[in-house]
């Protein structure tokens, strides 16, 4: 199976580990890898907060650089809910929209990649750990993803995975609104990495970048002993028995 | 009380609410406790989406007909013997029921909690004419008697205080020597309110639904208030904006077991009143002339446009109920009567954008406002919208802001821009990395790494990995 990566930006240039591994997993799988070079972000930075023409152009640029891909996937559930975003951004544009349509159709986030194309419930994972994990309201609530990632961890050998306490909540990431909004997003993370902390795992699992930037970003400079990974990360993990 | 209230900027508002520790810890219990019940009572309903798809579906057809069932709505109330009044404003609506109370030579008026009423201030229309008002709504009447404190939620308008408070709002005011307990403060006001109700010569009341097939008016309470409202003062008024309405008690049915169970997690609330039209002759208790003031003040501007869905709003409270960011805040935060997602959204269309423009910021997208909604009002989708109207059509949006989505837009809609800046990013941000993180970055990176760290750019991105690996395989 052909399948076309999207990083996207914050997996390019801040987590390139989560995309090495989501390379390693999709290729252990059968998967043969490639990488549209042209491609840059989603554009959710200008669409959420209102610049549409500027995330307009984006879209398109995105919608190029996937034209030839059969699959795309991507180790970030909130950029792939943007791109099933396009068809409304671009309403108005016809011949832009049915392409808008078909790389909306075949965008898959990662963990959904596994679980609903490939069937894969077990990635042959084993990670001796206590892990909790974090749901992305874009990937639960946008994209619909809310079993995948824990059927796979599931099967992850060693790993105990603890429920987190008020996981629909959002850990006040949100994009811009982090840097709009500081205040009342700093009392959104530091009630989500409370509920980390009471959980009493050593990682937190996420498969959003943003979130993960966010979350992580709180805890290091709270000195949380918490280690934050991506899910493909985890995924990819063995360890020699 | 008009529909703005509270300090008029929101970043002052904001920080008033996230210092207040007492009010978030007060609103975090409600929430929680309002959120499982409503899990709870809508399991048992079965199908919980399949209702909210019904919900959706009568609200919208309601609305694609709204003048249809607003006529037959008005023909039925006024077969039966009452009268009707469309008011296009707010001053409009306040100066008829100031007139009924001049006719009436009234003195004192008993309401039942009405949110539109609000919205028009109503309250200090009458109280110009030397009127006295008495809301009878426990939370309504706590807020009253605390010098008319704004409202904070829209099913719950006093959650922002507990009994703590509440007791010492009625020992300052009203002589109360009792202890907290709850059950001693409601016996008080109990006592209080029913020589209001007795004494009152008109009642005022809202309208959660009106039917149109028959013309009646239907009002949801756990307190049996507005049954006393309605049923004593000789002369009643109803105020109801244009939207509350459904065409037949079946859809009535539904609307009801949505907004309950939405709103407190019940299936049915203790009271719910329906009223036709004055009392009949041979009937004993209710009002001898009876009004229905049905409110526009701009919700027909709302009709016809992308947020026309707003208007199917039941005012359940369940998006506020769910919203982390009202949870951080309060109700108070948002200025304006109706607060949390659903203020966001509805205040800037009622009163514009120019004193509202931070509102739909106020919101981290995470859509479980959109997902609580029993009326699948896309609530996310229109605080976005707002935010491209305020940006690209008002043009309120900061300049800075403006010209980093353009260099934005410009940049990641060019590969080639694109790889050149990811490339530097590393570089670039070296004077101010250290280790594997940034703590302290320069504009506009400082409002992020106030509070947290930053991750230092890769000093091999991705797309650079990819492209050696694929080179050294071919090279095996």
């Amino acid at each position: 199976m052909n399948v076309s990566l999207f990083i996207t930006c914050l997996g390019d240039m801040f987590y390139p580990n989560a995309g090495k591994a989501t390379v390693e997993l999709l290729e252990k799988f059968g998967c043969t890898v490639d990488f549209p070079k042209s491609q840059t972000c989603c554009g959710q930075p200008a669409f959420n907060s209102g610049y549409h023409k500027d995330a307009r152009k984006v879209a398109k640029q995105t919608i190029q650089a996937f034209q030839n891909s059969s699959y795309v996937v991507s180790p970030s559930g909130s950029c792939v809910a943007m791109l099933h975003e396009y068809h409304h951004l671009l309403k108005g544009e016809p011949e832009w929209q049915v392409e808008a349509g078909k790389l909306s159709a075949k965008s898959y986030e990662l963990t959904q990649f596994f679980v609903n194309v490939l069937r894969v419930e077990d990635a042959g994972a084993s990670f001796h750990a206590k892990a909790t994990y974090h749901t992305s309201c874009h990937m639960m609530r946008l994209l619909g993803v809310m079993n995948a990632p824990q059927t796979l961890l599931n099967h992850v050998e060693g790993l105990e995975m603890i429920d987190l306490s008020r996981d629909y909540d959002c850990c006040g990431f949100g994009g811009t609104f982090a840097v709009k909004m500081p205040d009342i997003s700093k009392e959104m993370v530091d009630e989500k990495m409370r509920c980390i902390h009471d959980t009493g795992a050593d990682i937190l699992i996420s498969a959003d970048a943003g979130c993960m930037m966010n979350i992580g970003g709180r805890m290091e400079r709270e000195e949380s002993p918490v280690k934050v990974m991506h899910i493909a990360e985890v995924l990819n993990h063995t360890e020699a028995r | 009380m008009p529909l703005r209230v509270g300090e008029k900027d929101f970043s002052k508002r904001m920080k008033t609410g996230l210092e207040d520790a007492f009010m978030r810890g007060t609103v975090r219990s409600a929430q929680e406790k309002l959120r499982t019940r409503k899990q709870t009572s809508s399991e048992e309903l079965g199908d919980w989406e399949a209702w909210r798809t019904l919900g959706e579906e009568i609200r919208s057809h309601t609305l694609e007909h709204l003048d249809y069932y607003l006529e037959q709505l008005s023909d039925k109330v006024a077969e039966r013997g009452g009268h009707v009044y469309f008011a296009k404003t707010a001053e409009e609506g306040n100066a008829y029921v100031q007139q009924v109370a001049r006719e009436k030579e009234a003195k004192k008026i008993v309401k039942s909690k009405s949110m539109v009423t609000e919205e028009m201030s109503l309250n200090n229309a009458l109280e110009g004419d030397g009127l006295e008002v008495v809301e009878t709504d426990l939370g309504e009447y706590i807020l009253q008697v605390d010098d008319h404190d704004p409202p904070s939620h829209i099913v719950a308008p006093s959650l922002h205080k507990n009994r703590s408070q509440i007791k010492d709002v009625f020992a300052d005011k009203k002589g109360y020597t009792e202890s907290d307990n709850a059950n001693d403060i409601t016996r008080f006001v109990r006592e209080e309110l029913r020589e209001e109700f007795t004494n009152a010569d008109i009642g005022i009341t809202g309208c959660n639904f009106a039917v149109a097939e028959s013309g009646t008016i239907s009002l949801v309470t756990n307190e049996g208030n507005a049954d006393l409202v309605t049923a004593l003062p000789k002369t009643q008024i109803t105020v109801m904006s244009m939207e509350r309405i459904v065409p037949t008690w079946e859809e009535l049915d539904v609307m009801m077991s949505l907004l309950c169970r939405s709103a407190v997690g019940q299936k049915l609330t203790s009271y719910i009143t329906a009223l036709t039209g004055p009392k009949a002759e041979e009937e004993i208790d209710g009002s001898e002339d009876f009004h229905l003031i049905i409110v526009d003040n701009g919700r027909s501007d709302i009709l016809g446009t992308q947020f026309q869905s707003t208007l199917h709003c039941i005012r359940c409270a369940a998006c506020v109920n769910v919203c982390p960011v009202y949870r951080h805040v309060g109700g108070h935060a948002y200025g304006s009567i109706y607060n949390g997602p659903i203020g966001a959204v509805l205040t800037p269309l009622l009163d514009g954008y120019e004193d509202n423009k931070d509102l739909p910021y106020a919101s981290s997208l995470c859509s479980a406002c959109t997902e609580a909604c029993p009326v699948k009002i896309p609530l996310h989708e229109h605080l976005i919208a707002h935010r491209q109207i305020i940006t690209e059509k008002e043009t309120l949006g900061p300049m800075p802001e403006k010209w980093a989505m353009k260099m934005f837009g410009s940049g990641v809609s060019s590969p080639k821009l694109y790889r050149l800046a990811s490339k530097q990013a590393n570089c670039v941000m070296r004077p101010w990395t250290k280790g594997s993180r940034i703590p302290k970055g320069p504009e506009p990176l400082k409002a992020w790494t106030n509070f947290r760290d930053l991750p230092a750019p890769a000093s091999e991105r991705f797309r650079d990995w990819f492209s050696n690996r694929r080179r050294s395989t071919f090279d095996e």
